[in-house]
């Protein structure tokens, strides 16, 4: 075991890839000398070569459309999207190309292509740089998306997102790059927890709370302040955006009987809304109360003073919690 | 892949039609690095009218946007900005270019154009606004014409495009000018662009500072070819001046100018400079780039240039330096006063201007937050920081 940050445990895991399988390729602006803005890829250059791990122009769309173009020559892509608010100029090609080949050549053409986001807000920096993108690619069908929530998972998911036959949308939570956790490197990713599936982080009874990427963290730290009023919560790790992993959510939610989803995202159209009806759908009986959502405001992400404000933290959740519970909470009184 | 170590964009560029990043023999030049006035057949005419005056105040600019940039970086170290994207070493092209322009041309820049700002008049407080992390949007475009900077690469060559059809359309002679970097011209945006300006033949100046960095990446990653080669496929007529000359930079400026007015069409300039400094305050160039590199942009310095053009015509006086010194400490105090006065944003101010006008929608989250802060006993939100936990 090995002390890791998110940043280097992924830089591990890329390094795992391209050491396995000779047909990874890596691609992106600034991935090479410079190591990627977050340093992410330090040294794979070096160490690869210019070939294998590719500084690119700077064109997301030719980016991710050359990458397609690989994947049918047999190549793994793994293509570095600098920054959230940069994959728009590769939406087409991500939604209309990436995602559909598969279904289009019925099952000719393989796109194993992993496409890696630094997504999410909390760094301070300034517009199109905190963005929550991911519900755009979970409304697209053909594409998996995931996302990491500590370096373990960090290391291991980059490695399957890439052995994986389909496209991957790999979110990576830019505000938690620095924090560091365990790392098993010799943690075989074939026999490690797939990354489609959810994992139950701690056991609860009185609400389950489903979190996943930058906000797992917090969502463990409003737990453990919820214990200290005793209220015991279940808190579960989405892992997998698109598709979800619902059975660990539905078993929790039949013993707590509440619901609390969180995320940074909007509101409006964001998965917390599609997690709520899947559960409501599944577990109508077994609810006490709504499903609650803690979620970023229907805005477009605020500027860096006031970004505290949009970005769910442990009060909000935890007056999320209260809402589902019935205790007093910000909303006590109102009808609708 | 390639099985060539350099891969693509490497060092190993074919020579096609020189190298992107140099200075070849086709560079417009009006004044020598060593300061010498370089006479020009074509070009003098676009400069015919600048006068010693004008020379010193184009000394002034350029000593001024050094100083707010300067103090820019000084207050992002400080913590009174969240960052900063330095112009050191592109005054010329952004004075020489910025002093081209008339009050009702429209300009479309990216991140860096801080000068081409300072030209339009812009308050220097709200020049700071975005980096501080106080707005979304510094100041009101229709204020100086000068739309908000962007960030998205290349998406503002588009906009002007637009804007300069829109133009057309109305009969008018004005002219869009849309700045962006060398990086830049590889993004599909940038060249739909030129599409869009050639096939409408619309009055926009494309004007892009070659600073041969896109954050770590060298232009040759960009082109084989000289940048401003590129708009010759596009059917747009090219300039490439050197960026560190501010007469060369205004007067191609000017002449593309000219030609949008009167129903010319567009043109692209390529001003071949030097990012003398960090991509941006969080970037660290030596990471990338080679200190000899820098060593010699720095003898092609564009102010100690017009400083030596200055001087060889008895006009650099003491008194001079002495003026355009306090001028730029003058601003660069004012500006500091700005940013550490301004006033704070409160956390209300995020739900406005979403839309035009109030939904229901947006005001239901907009009142549950409200009420979420009142909790905390103040309805202005004194909250804790603890969203970014
Ligand atoms: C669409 C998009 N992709 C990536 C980025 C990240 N990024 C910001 S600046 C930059 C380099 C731009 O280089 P260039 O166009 O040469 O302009 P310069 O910064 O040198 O002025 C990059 C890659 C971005 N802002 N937008």
């Amino acid at each position: 075991m090995t002390q890791l940050t998110f940043a280097r445990a992924i830089n591990a895991g890329l390094r795992k890839s391209l050491e396995n399988d000779s047909k990874v390729v890596l691609l992106g602006e600034d991935i090479g000398t410079l190591g990627g803005v977050f340093r992410v890829t330090d040294g794979l250059q070096k160490d690869f070569g210019k070939h294998r791990v590719v500084d690119t122009p700077l064109a997301e769309s030719a980016i991710v459309g050359t990458a397609v173009g690989l994947a049918y020559r047999g190549y793994r892509p793994v293509v570095e999207i600098q920054f959230d608010g940069f994959i728009y100029p590769a939406f087409d090609q991500i939604v209309s190309q990436v995602a559909k080949l598969h279904y289009r050549t019925r099952g000719a053409v393989r796109m194993p292509i992993t496409i890696r986001v630094p997504f999410g807000g909390g760094i301070g920096s300034p517009e199109h740089h905190s963005e929550s993108p991911e519900a755009y690619f979970t409304h697209t069908s053909g594409l998996r998306v995931v996302t990491v929530a500590n370096p373990q998972d960090a290391y291991t998911v980059i490695q399957q997102a890439i052995a994986c036959d389909d496209p991957v949308l790999y979110f990576e939570p830019k505000r938690r790059y620095h924090d560091k956790g365990e790392v098993d490197e010799s943690v075989d990713p074939r026999s490690a927890l797939p990354m489609d599936k959810a994992r139950v982080l701690t056991d609860g009874r009185d609400v389950t709370l489903v979190a996943y990427g930058p906000l797992v963290k917090t969502a463990l730290d409003a737990a453990s302040a919820a214990a200290d009023e005793g209220i015991s919560i279940e808190v579960i790790d989405l892992r997998s955006l698109a598709p979800v992993d619902y059975e660990p959510v539905v078993a929790s939610v039949r013993k707590t009987g509440r619901l609390v989803v969180t995320h940074e995202a909007a509101q409006s159209g964001g998965l917390g809304a599609e997690v709520a009806a899947s559960i409501t759908e599944r577990c109508f009986y077994h609810l006490e109360a709504a499903p609650v959502r803690v979620t970023g405001f229907d805005i477009p992400y605020p500027y860096s003073k006031l970004e505290m404000h949009h970005l769910p933290g442990l009060d909000r959740i935890l007056d999320g919690v209260d809402r589902a519970l019935g205790r007093p909470n910000s909303l006590s009184g109102l009808e609708g | 892949m390639s099985t060539d170590e350099t891969g693509p964009g490497g060092a190993q560029t074919p020579d096609i039609a020189g190298n992107p990043g140099g200075t070849g023999p086709d560079l417009l030049q009006l004044i020598a690095p060593s300061g010498e006035r370089i006479s020009h057949p074509e070009f003098d005419f676009w400069v015919r009218d600048i006068t010693d005056d004008q020379l010193c105040s184009l000394f002034e600019d350029m000593t001024v946007i050094r100083r707010i940039d300067v103090e820019a970086t000084a207050l992002q170290r400080q913590g009174e900005l969240a960052l900063w994207p330095p112009l050191l070493g592109q005054e010329a092209a952004q004075i020489g270019s910025g002093r081209a322009l008339r009050a009702d041309d429209f300009v479309f820049s990216s991140y860096r154009e801080n000068g081409v700002a300072y030209c339009r008049g812009v308050d220097l407080t709200d020049l700071l606004r975005v980096w501080r992390g106080n707005a979304s949007g510094g100041w009101d475009p229709y204020g100086i014409n000068m739309a908000t900077p962007q960030i998205i690469i290349g998406a503002q060559t588009l906009h002007a495009t637009g804007y300069a059809m829109g133009i057309q359309n109305d009969g008018a002679d004005a002219v869009a000018v849309t700045y962006f970097g060398d990086g830049a011209t590889s993004e599909g945006d940038v060249n739909e662009a030129m599409v869009f300006a050639a096939s409408f033949q619309a009055p926009v100046v494309f004007f892009c500072t070659n600073n041969h960095w896109a954050i770590s990446e060298p232009v040759r990653l960009q082109s084989h070819i000289q940048l401003a080669d590129r708009a010759c496929g596009f059917g747009i007529p090219n300039l490439r001046v050197d960026g560190n000359d501010v007469l060369a930079v205004m007067a191609a400026t000017r002449l593309a100018l000219d030609r949008a007015r009167r129903g010319g069409g567009p043109t692209f300039i390529e001003a071949v400079s030097y990012r003398m400094g960090p991509h941006t305050t969080a970037d660290d160039p030596t990471r990338y780039r080679d200190a000899n590199e820098l060593e010699d942009w720095a003898a092609k310095d564009p102010i100690s240039r017009l400083a030596g053009l200055l001087d060889r015509k008895g006009i650099l006086t003491a008194e001079l330096q002495q003026q355009v010194k306090d001028k730029a400490d003058a601003v660069a105090s004012e500006m500091r006063r700005g940013c550490t006065t301004m006033p704070e944003p409160r956390p209300m101010d995020i739900f406005k201007h979403v839309y035009s006008t109030p939904n229901s929608w947006l005001e239901r989250q907009q009142d549950h937050y409200a009420r979420y802060l009142a909790t905390f006993g103040d309805p202005d939100g004194a909250v804790s920081k603890e969203g970014a936990r």
